[in-house]
């Protein structure tokens, strides 16, 4: 678990919304134009911050949705009793201000330049973010890695990015679980992930595969565990929980 | 100059009585949400030991057993996550840090946690001290969940909460501050919730 250097100050700046695209029923890519932003790696964060009429401030932390060198943008599903998610989703036009600072976060990253072996990509709901933010990287690249990604959707009108993960670049397989309803005569995979699914998902050990694992707080768990008895190092499964109420896969 | 986000009222305010709890930038939950960069380590209390060590020498150690000797504390707590829950009268059941120190003779001034599963965090040790920091592994009346630090983490409830190292398994003693895990990461090296330092240079 070795770093990378600290940082300077991170300062909040002021983006302009350019384009707002609803990918599913509760979720919508907000891409921004930042006039200072330092560049990411795939699979970091960012603060927006609102501020209300009266002075009253709220900030939230989303998973960057696009690839190192694409206009930052992020990828945000309503919750029902949020505060900020339906302001973003809903109330947001383009041409608003919104502030933001960022690029946050340097584990959950990948780095083609040092980041060798097969990519196992697990999303349980709007985890897949940060992990389409990696497959862009991985396609814009070059990268020789074969990857998978494995998603686990209430549906598949839930699922965010299905045109985008419908035609998977070369060297990539995406493999739905579909939790609570499934299209008539559907064929792939239905309830939760379990150990037969990632034993048969999971590139072998052998190959030096390396795992990224987002979404609420059961589904991380159960597959990082899972991983780890089918023979993966500890170090190689990173994982990111969504921080605020769970149960939204 | 903040640009006034047009149409956004906030919903959450602090909850009645909650006032002068909740420090700037955070919201109540009920939840305990759970962050962690990597699998949950399941460590077995047999075997299990916390050390205290200084320029790679173990000056104390204890096995759970021995831990459980010392005084119980019975602590009740606010803590406050970097990523802007907080969490009121959470109760623990721990041993003050200042019990596990009092063991030892040093002259530090700072200490890095550290955990299984490679985790680290640093602290000054007057934050660790005076009955502000404890080595907790009892959560509301149970047993501390693994997937919540258990069988035992740090709890220092003052700090944001990446300070409260889970799956603790002792204290480097340090004459000058270094950072850990999320420290290398651009996380802010004291991380006081009512200063909101988040991050390095807040």
């Amino acid at each position: 678990m070795e770093g990378t250097a600290v940082r300077g100050r991170l300062t909040w700046q002021t983006a302009t919304v350019t384009k707002i695209t609803p990918e599913t029923a509760r979720a919508s890519t907000i891409v921004f134009e930042v006039p200072d932003w330092a560049g990411h790696r795939a699979g970091q964060h960012l603060d927006v911050r609102l501020t209300a009429d009266d002075g009253y401030r709220a900030e939230r932390s989303y998973s960057i949705a696009s690839a190192p060198g694409e206009p930052v943008a992020i990828t945000v599903e309503r919750l029902e009793d949020g505060e900020v998610s339906p302001y973003l989703t809903e109330e947001l036009r383009p041409g608003d201000e919104i502030e933001l600072r960022g690029p946050i976060g340097g584990y959950f990253v990948w780095d083609p330049a040092t980041d060798h072996g097969p990519l196992l990509l697990a999303a349980g709901g709007s985890g897949v973010v940060p992990l389409r933010s990696i497959l862009r990287d991985r396609e814009r690249t070059g990268s020789a890695e074969k990857a998978r990604l494995l998603y686990s959707s209430r549906s598949l009108p839930d699922v965010i990015y299905r045109e985008e993960l419908e035609r998977p670049d070369p060297g990539l397989d995406v493999v739905y679980t579909l939790t609570r309803s499934r299209p008539p005569g559907w064929r792939g995979h239905a309830g939760r992930v379990d150990d037969a699914l990632l034993a048969e998902v999971a590139w072998p050990t052998g190959q030096g595969p390396l795992a990224f694992v987002c979404g609420p707080t059961s589904f991380v768990e159960a597959v990082a565990e899972g991983l780890v008895g089918l023979g993966y190092p500890p170090a190689r499964v990173k994982t990111e929980r969504f921080g605020a109420t769970g149960g939204r896969q | 100059m903040s640009p006034i986000s047009r149409g956004f009222h906030g919903r959450r305010r602090t909850p009645a009585g909650a006032e002068g709890r909740v420090p700037p930038g955070q919201y109540v939950t009920s939840d305990f949400p759970v962050l962690s960069a990597g699998p949950t380590p399941h460590t077995a209390t047999e075997g299990w030991t916390f050390s205290i060590t200084q320029g790679g020498d173990t000056k104390k150690s204890w096995t759970w057993d021995e831990m459980r000797a010392l005084p119980e504390e019975d602590v009740t707590t606010d803590i406050h996550c970097v990523t802007r829950w907080s969490k009121l009268d959470t109760h623990w059941q721990a041993v003050s840090i200042d019990t596990l120190l009092e063991q030892v003779e040093h002259q530090a001034a700072y200490v890095l946690a550290f955990s299984d599963g490679g985790y680290t965090t640093n602290l000054p040790l007057q934050d660790v001290t005076g009955g502000q920091a404890w080595l907790a592994y009892g959560y509301e009346g149970g047993p501390l969940p693994a997937e919540h630090g258990g069988p035992a983490r740090l709890l220092v409830p003052h700090l944001y909460f990446w300070k409260s190292a889970k799956w603790v398994r002792g204290l480097k003693l340090l004459e000058h501050d270094e950072p850990g895990f999320w420290e290398t990461y651009g996380y802010n090296m004291y991380g006081d919730p009512w200063k909101e330092q988040r991050y390095a240079g807040d």
